[in-house]
């Protein structure tokens, strides 16, 4: 008897887990299918699922009208550079909050976080104005720059929380071993971080590759990303549902691709910690 | 050499006064237990001398040289954590290895070196292994094999055994005296097991709330206690006090008698009169729960089996020469 309940309550749990697992999922594949369909097709009332005319021209149009191998490449140099910057600099500042913190620790990293609760828009003018006086406009520099700025405090807040899990202990007996600082970050610390450090990675990548905001208002052409390439096919022209379904699909296809692959040292990074 | 010597050591943990003045000379080779309640500040007085805390007051003194300001890298100590703290990326080799890899030593001699370490703790087999593939009792010998490998002026235990169980805690503590024996490093020992230090030490160091009650070997612990505390932390079962009348005529406040001093008689005729409230057999042993009415409950201990059951009235006869006096500050009286 109780057994048949759990059995039920399993098929039950699955059943729903799938369900919320394809809800979640259903705009993507939403997404993907429209980007084979033609235009008409594309916001045709009642929409056709999967019988209907499946051609790849979106794709070829999209490439056609804006370089998509030029935008990728802006975004795959600002989302890497920005996030390897910000984790050069978060790691040593993060590995002191959690190993020699002091009274102000906590207030430190609260200060840090607050940062993300001002909406960004609050401070778009001033930070556009400072852009065109020294003229990062449009510059990856300039992205690189603000998004790295803009993820530091969420990189060093995970990175903080990965440090804290590592046990005092092992990096103590680093010290009575001899090692200094310096090889102790090397030899002991970054070993057992590395799935904390691996997942911060890819988290911040997969941030500062949607990133939207900054991207769009501080870049048109030489140094916009795909964000930039998505939006132009939202034009006052008009809206080409096929043609948008296609840049983005072809905006997120590399991102998905990588998140696939390291799906799993994404999870257990985020789920069971650094080390254990 | 490892000769340490404390002067006037003191730590604060902000407003929190921990360690109130330690004076300590550890000679060259000897063993040494620091012993005491839980929060007594053993921990702190270790991890001061290890240099993982700074003192706040005094020197200590590593052969002659003061290392308050020599980072724990540089004193060339070696220490062992209760809970091993081993590297879990690396092997057992690398475990043993870390060390002497610090210390720029050569790849042959580090190969040599952890080798011969391995033998020594049974830990040739293991050699390859990782930490989490190991049990308690093997990650134990790790951590002291990668103490010993670098031939330090002096190993610093803190409490290492206490997370084995009973049996293993005996043969670790037979094996580490021995090993320290053989090699003549001078070891400090942190332990809340008497036992532990009662076996273990050349001299123990009783400490209580951050001071160091009394310096001295075991025996002389257990004969010549300092004062009422070092008197009822040292000796199982604990010391049977009376205080009034009956110390008053021994011209003390105090008077402090251990359970095996006192001899049991059975409605005897002198000494100190009362009924067993609970008797405990082992066979080797009989502890007795005496309750003596005016002197409280007292603890005796007779070797052997006695045929006693709760009710019986029996008199307890202190020997005269073993009864311990202390005045009014609780210091002991020494005639
Ligand atoms: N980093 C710290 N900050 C503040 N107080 C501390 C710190 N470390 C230890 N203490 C305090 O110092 C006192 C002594 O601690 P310590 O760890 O030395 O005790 P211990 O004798 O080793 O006890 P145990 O037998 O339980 O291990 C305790 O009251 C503890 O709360
Ligand atoms: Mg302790």
């Amino acid at each position: 008897m109780a057994r048949m309940v759990t059995t039920r309550n399993k098929v039950i749990s699955t059943t729903a887990a799938w369900l919320v697992g394809f809800l979640i999922f259903f705009p993507i594949l939403w997404m993907v299918l429209a980007s084979f369909k033609t235009e008409l097709e594309a916001f045709a009332i009642p929409p056709s699922f999967l019988f209907f005319h499946w051609t790849t021209e979106n794709y070829v149009t999209v490439q056609e009208r804006s370089d998509y191998f030029h935008h990728a490449l802006n975004s795959i140099i600002i989302a890497g550079g920005s996030t390897l910057i910000a984790m050069l600099i978060a790691i040593p500042a993060a590995w002191s909050m959690a190993f020699s913190p002091t009274k102000r620790t906590k207030d430190v990293l609260l200060w840090m976080l607050s940062t993300k609760m001002m909406p960004p828009v609050g401070v778009l003018v001033p930070i556009y104005l400072i852009f065109r006086s020294v003229g990062l406009l449009d510059t990856r520099a300039g992205l690189i720059f603000i998004l790295c700025l803009g993820n530091l405090p969420i990189v060093i807040w995970m990175l903080f929380t990965y440090f804290k899990e590592i046990p005092k202990d092992i990096l103590e007996a680093a010290r009575m071993d001899g090692a200094t600082i310096g090889r102790e970050l090397i030899y002991v610390l970054t070993p057992m971080a590395v799935p904390g450090l691996a997942s911060t990675l890819l988290l911040n990548l997969i941030l500062a590759w949607n990133e939207a905001f900054w991207t769009l208002n501080l870049s048109t052409l030489e140094a916009a990303p795909l964000t930039v390439f998505i939006a132009s096919y939202s034009s006052p022209e008009g809206l080409f549902w096929a043609k948008l379904s296609a840049a983005s699909t072809l905006a997120i296809a590399p991102i998905l691709v990588l998140g696939w692959f390291s799906q799993r040292q994404l999870v257990r990074g985020l789920t069971f910690g650094a080390v254990k | 050499m490892g000769q340490i010597t404390l002067q006037g050591v003191q730590k604060s943990f902000g407003p929190v006064h921990i360690i109130k003045g330690a004076d300590l000379e550890i000679a060259d080779g000897s063993f040494v237990v620091f012993v005491g309640p839980s929060g007594c500040g053993k921990t702190t007085l270790l991890r001061l001398i290890a240099g993982l805390e700074d003192v706040t007051g005094g020197a200590i003194l590593i052969d002659g040289r003061n290392v308050v300001d020599v980072p724990p890298a540089k004193r060339g100590l070696s220490m062992v954590f209760q809970s091993y703290a081993l590297y879990p990326h690396m092997s057992v080799r690398g475990n043993i290895a870390f060390g002497l890899k610090m210390a720029g030593v050569t790849r042959d001699e580090i190969n040599r070196k952890v080798e011969a370490a391995a033998a020594t703790l049974n830990l040739t087999p293991y050699l390859e292994r990782k930490p989490r593939e190991l049990s308690g009792g093997q990650r134990q010998r790790v951590a002291i094999g990668r103490a010993i490998v670098r031939e330090p002026k002096a190993f610093l235990f803190d409490e290492p055994l206490s997370n084995l169980d009973a049996a293993l805690r005996v043969q670790m503590r037979l094996e580490v005296t021995r090993l320290q024996k053989q090699l003549g490093t001078t070891a400090i020992y942190v332990t809340h097991d008497q036992v532990e230090a009662m076996t273990m030490a050349d001299k123990i160091a009783v400490l209580n709330g951050g001071k160091i009650e009394q310096y001295g070997s075991p025996l002389e612990l257990y004969e010549k206690p300092a004062n009422l505390f070092v008197a009822g932390f040292i000796g199982s079962p604990k010391m049977n006090f009376v205080t009034g009348e009956l110390a008053k005529q021994q011209g003390a406040t105090t008077i402090g008698v251990r359970p095996e001093h006192l001899k049991v008689e059975r409605n005897g005729q002198g000494g100190w009169h009362g009924t067993v409230s609970v008797a405990e057999h082992l066979g080797s042993d009989t502890f007795l729960y005496v309750d003596a009415g005016p002197q409280g409950v007292l603890t005796a201990r007779y070797i052997g089996e006695l045929d006693l059951h709760p009710g019986d009235k029996v008199s307890l006869i202190p020997e005269p020469a073993r009864i311990h006096r202390f005045d009014d500050s609780g210091k002991s009286i020494r005639a």
